[in-house]
């Protein structure tokens, strides 16, 4: 396959993974302020939230204070917002475009749909939609998409860079998502194990639809060690860091498989692997102990390293 | 004013070929129009075939206008145009494998040297160069329009990278998805035949040091290009690579593509970019689309392009009226189509006449396409005559000049129901091993009332082309 090729389809993933991601973050904001001021006299939680998507100086570039109006617009409707759900979409769209011949017709179909469909959205007055119902047609698009690509694609080289690209992109944003919550929303470190605390996580849940999932697995305490476990190193929570590394590994392995080298000679399988191993020995205990956010600048670091030699060894055809 | 053919009534009479498409007319309920055409719409931007126009505003994806009302042809009739579409693609070829080399139709005088050999298409980076079986277009896609029963004329010949074929296919899928019942009530003949007639005519030009099965992908411009639809369609249907300039180097003699496994040998390119942006050392130097060292690549027989730099000088408007001299010289055979009688603004007398004549005249650019830089000289203004007239005057040799035709019509949707509209035609001839053309084409119609402009880009639309099997 080209490298483009494979490129491109690795991006189609990451954007339409970041788009959900961003509707998550909308759907948490418009929750919060839904509860009457629980962390009153605090930074606002919408800040919290632009923090949280990476976009926080190119919204107070454009707007300036938080104000909810303006910040559903940014993260969902501008296109200079270029993390925004519609940026996200159109550029989801524009690279399956590029590469229509490696995709399925439905596959094509799902992003080709979501993409006429948000402009359709765009065109209605903002007031005729609730964020909610928005955000429920990002995740259904993303839903969608992922069940297409199961459904039709052949498992060959173009499946497995997309689902790569979704594993990446996934393990990238959870785990910033777990950062924003330790450095951003708690004001200070005495605060930590307080009821703001617990609320926070319990909203951290809820952001990655996982706040049931969550109950199901630990019983009904909820204290932020288990939180951080779940979202963490539990392999059976589908968006914690192990379950996101273990999907990068799986698809590492099938494309090695695909081209029929030498099991586990690939640069990004070593890396995947020794990353896996990590986590695989990793304690809750042991990240309290390092610092949780030290511990996820360092994994983010690890996923980014990752994430160039994806690009050195398939996608940049330099590689022999 | 001037009496059109109209292709399906001769008077109040249904023509032959028609009469399975007369009780469909008459029987299909306005609302079932209005619906069907929806579904025709929604389909096309659905499957996303749509011409991209980018930084015009508007709608990057426009749709080309899709007119239910097929335009039909009986075997006859179709049989008779492709006997002289093969005559003329094996003409055209036969010029330009001489002009690069000995040259003997300038040579005889049959055409002036300064016309081939000053032509801004005339590729000095090929001279002496034979390609693969010595062809040098491989698709040919011939402009044609009828005026009668049994008059067709060529309007000119596309020997680089004619556009469009994805239309045809895509019209006759909707088509029978959309009207089953036409289908099986009429013959008609296939046209799917042509991703496989284009993908053997590709590999069957394989250059001379390939070994094996030959590896055959499609250069585009990328998808930012207006025909960026129809090259990923193309490459789909043929299951080859759709390929842009930075996907590809030359390194020991060949041409490679970058893929995730490393390096692969390209040994066919049908590439749909211009000549000038093919290869960076070799034309222009700012081109980004191009692939540097490809022309030396291809001079050595590692590669070959289809079609081969250098073809366009073969379908220059200037050059056209010497095709039928070129069937006479090379094949020793009378012409078969018809060209349109051109006068030559180059030359002192035509001018002279053209303008005389103006107001009667179509006025084209030599090098101009897309229905741009054109005078059409019934439907102008004085003012506009007037400016054309300079324009002449300061440089005669780029322009020529040809009657206004009488194009036939075929019946439209339009609006108020169905009502005749201009049409053309433009068949696709493959040219490799074999010459072959799939039975049919894409017509498009001038969707204006009395407009004789049939160009996408001028408000044209499109229509599926039935030939009748026998």
């Amino acid at each position: 396959m080209l490298s483009r090729t494979a490129e491109n389809l690795f991006w189609v993933a990451r954007y339409m993974e970041r788009a959900e991601t961003m509707a998550r973050l909308l759907e948490v904001g418009a929750r919060i302020a839904l509860t009457p001021s629980t962390g009153h006299g605090y930074r606002s939680e919408w800040e919290s939230l632009l923090q949280a998507s990476g976009t926080a100086d190119g919204f107070s570039e454009k707007y300036g204070d938080p104000v909810q109006r303006n910040i559903e617009s940014y993260l969902f409707f501008d296109r200079d917002n270029p993390s925004s759900v519609i940026s996200c979409v159109e550029r989801a769209r524009e690279n399956a475009r590029i590469v229509r011949t490696a995709i399925t017709g439905q596959v094509w179909d799902t992003l080709n749909t979501a993409f006429q469909e948000i402009r359709q959205i765009e065109r209605q007055p903002r007031s005729e939609w609730e964020i909610t119902e928005l955000c429920e047609w990002v995740a259904r698009q993303s839903a969608l998409l992922r069940g297409a690509m199961d459904g039709t694609m052949l498992r060959n080289d173009g499946f497995f860079f997309m689902n790569l690209g979704y594993a990446l992109e996934r393990a990238d944003n959870t785990a910033r998502l777990i950062d924003v919550k330790y450095f951003v929303l708690l004001p200070s470190v005495e605060m930590v194990g307080s009821g703001l605390d617990n609320y926070q996580w319990q909203v951290l849940l809820r952001a990655l639809q996982s706040y049931r999932a969550f109950h199901w697995a630990y019983g009904g305490e909820l204290t932020a060690s288990k939180i951080m476990h779940f979202l963490i190193l539990n392999p059976a929570s589908p968006r914690s860091l192990i379950s996101a590394t273990r999907k990068a590994m799986h698809h590492l392995d099938n494309l090695e498989s695909f081209y029929e080298v030498e099991p586990g000679t690939g640069l990004p399988q070593m890396r995947a692997k020794a990353l896996m191993t990590e986590l695989n020995q990793t304690q809750v205990a042991e990240i309290i102990e390092e610092g949780l956010h030290e511990f996820l600048t360092r994994f983010i670091g690890e996923i980014g390293q990752l994430t160039a030699l994806v690009q050195q060894t398939y996608l940049s055809g330099d590689a022999r | 004013m001037t009496e059109y053919f109209n292709e399906m009534f001769d008077g109040g009479k249904v023509r032959q070929p028609y009469s399975g498409l007369d009780g469909w007319m008459r029987e299909m309920p306005s609302e079932l129009r209005a619906m069907k055409q929806a579904e025709a719409e929604a389909l096309f931007r659905r499957i996303g075939i749509t011409f991209a126009v980018y930084g015009e505003g508007g709608d990057p994806d426009r749709l080309i206008p899709f007119d239910m009302f097929p335009r039909v042809f009986t075997q006859a009739e179709w049989r008779k145009l492709e006997r002289g579409i093969k005559q003329r693609t094996r003409a055209l070829n036969a010029f330009l494998l001489d002009v690069y080399g000995r040259g003997e139709i300038v040579r005889a005088g049959r055409i002036p040297a300064r016309l081939v050999y000053q032509n801004d298409a005339f590729e000095r980076a090929v001279s002496g160069f034979i390609p693969p079986r010595g062809i040098y277009s491989h698709i040919v896609g011939v402009d044609l329009v009828r005026t009668g029963p049994d008059q067709f004329y060529v309007l000119e010949d596309n020997c680089r990278t004619p556009s469009g074929v994805s239309y045809m296919l895509e019209n006759r899928e909707i088509m029978m998805r959309m009207f089953p019942q036409l289908f099986r009530e009429n013959r008609i003949e296939p046209v799917d035949g042509y991703s496989d007639a284009l993908r053997r005519t590709l590999a069957s030009v394989a250059p001379a040091k390939c070994e094996g099965e030959p590896t055959v992908a499609i250069l585009t411009p990328g998808h930012f290009n207006s025909a960026y639809y129809e090259h990923s369609f193309l490459a789909d249907l043929m299951g080859v690579e759709l390929v842009e300039g930075p996907d590809l180097f030359c390194e020991g003699g060949f041409c490679w593509m970058r893929t995730t496994e490393g390096p692969k040998k390209l040994d066919v390119i049908y590439r749909r970019i211009d000549d000038a942006f093919l290869d960076p050392l070799c034309f222009r130097p700012d081109s980004m689309l191009g692939i540097p060292g490809l022309m030396d690549v291809y001079r050595s027989g590692g590669v070959t392009i289809c079609s081969a730099p250098g073809a366009g000088v073969a379908d220059d408007k200037a050059i056209y009226t010497f095709v039928p001299e070129m069937v006479r010289f090379y094949l020793g055979e009378e012409p078969l189509l018809e060209n349109v009688p051109t006068w030559q603004c180059a030359k002192a007398d035509d001018c002279k006449y053209v303008l005389e004549h103006l107001d009667e005249l179509v006025v084209k650019e030599v090098h101009g396409s897309g229905g741009y830089g054109m005078l059409v000289g019934p439907k102008s203004t004085k003012e506009q005559i007037e400016n054309f007239r300079h324009k002449i005057e300061d440089n005669p040799e780029n322009y020529i000049a040809q009657p206004t035709l009488a194009l036939s019509t075929t019946p439209t949707f339009v609006e108020e129901g169905v009502a005749p509209r201009h049409v053309d035609l433009r068949p696709y001839c493959l040219v490799g091993e074999k010459i072959e053309l799939v039975p049919g084409g894409l017509t498009r119609v001038a969707l204006t009332e009395g407009s004789l402009v049939v160009n996408s880009s001028q408000g044209g639309g499109v229509k599926d082309t039935w030939v009748l099997a026998e």
